[in-house]
């Protein structure tokens, strides 16, 4: 699954429309702890979170994970967005919960074990 | 020659600086990527050097990261200047969190910084003195 189909899944916004969305995502973590990101979560997992400060984008970076989903209608500060597209990390952001979106994502078949070691 | 510096920089780190917080670590690991390290190691360093940068924003007044390459991996020496940690085998317990209301706000508290950091170090070592502060030594060897 690569992630304009998942933008298409969760009618998703783009927030940094300058990323190449076509890369593939092979698991996801839902988080709002940002330890809790740096613990479970696989590289290249996208991250799906409601915690919309720039350290979602920093965790992204650190723990080299391949894109952002915001939930629950909650948008980024556009000082975050610009961290974003400088980073090159692509971010959207959906209406959805944490929870649908997992729901939605795992029964389209991504699966969160998929990729880990 | 394992003693050998090959690349050494230190990083200031300011207690409260939300906005700039991660930003060492973002960049170390930018140089690791550079110099061309196995992207799991760099990956490791980037954890372990992020929680331990981001401890000193939200504990400390002031600190400092120490970083340097040798031929067998990455050093890391991050100490602050802050209240230090009352019980240290307790702050190093999954879950174990001191975290205030305003960093939980921000995603943090998850209990899970210590921890990371010995989970991704080959070497850990933490000295902690009450209202002094703390030094984290933390060694990631380039080959595991």
């Amino acid at each position: 699954m690569n992630l304009e189909e998942i933008r298409k899944l969760l009618n998703a916004d783009v927030l940094t429309s300058n990323i190449d969305f076509g890369r593939e995502v092979l698991s996801a973590e839902a988080s709002d702890l940002m330890s809790d990101v740096l613990s479970f979560c696989c590289s290249g997992a996208l991250l799906i979170t409601g915690l919309t400060n720039s350290q979602a984008v920093r965790i992204a970076e650190v723990a080299d994970l391949c894109a952002v989903v915001f939930t629950r209608g909650k948008r980024p500060s556009e000082e975050t967005i610009q961290l974003a597209r400088e980073r090159k990390i692509p971010v959207m952001a959906t209406k959805l919960s944490n929870y649908e979106v997992c729901g939605i994502l795992y029964s389209n078949g991504l699966d969160r074990t998929q990729n880990q070691k | 020659m394992t003693d050998e510096v090959l690349f050494r920089k230190v990083f200031a780190i300011r207690g409260g600086d939300f906005k700039r917080a991660g930003e060492a670590s973002v960049e170390v690991r930018n140089i690791l990527k550079e110099v061309g390290f196995d992207p799991e190691v760099i990956r490791r360093v980037a954890i372990a050097s992020y929680e331990a940068e981001m401890n000193v924003v939200m504990y400390g007044v002031r600190g400092k990261m120490d970083v340097k390459l040798k031929s067998d991996g990455i050093y890391l020496v991050v100490e602050d200047e802050g209240p230090g940690i009352p019980d240290v085998e307790l702050a190093m317990q999954e879950g174990y969190s001191t975290a205030t209301e305003e960093m939980r706000e921000m995603g943090f508290g998850a209990g899970m910084g210590l921890p990371n950091m010995k989970r991704n170090s080959d070497v850990f070592r933490i000295r902690s003195r009450m209202n002094k502060g703390t030094r984290v030594k933390m060694v990631i060897k380039k080959n595991g």
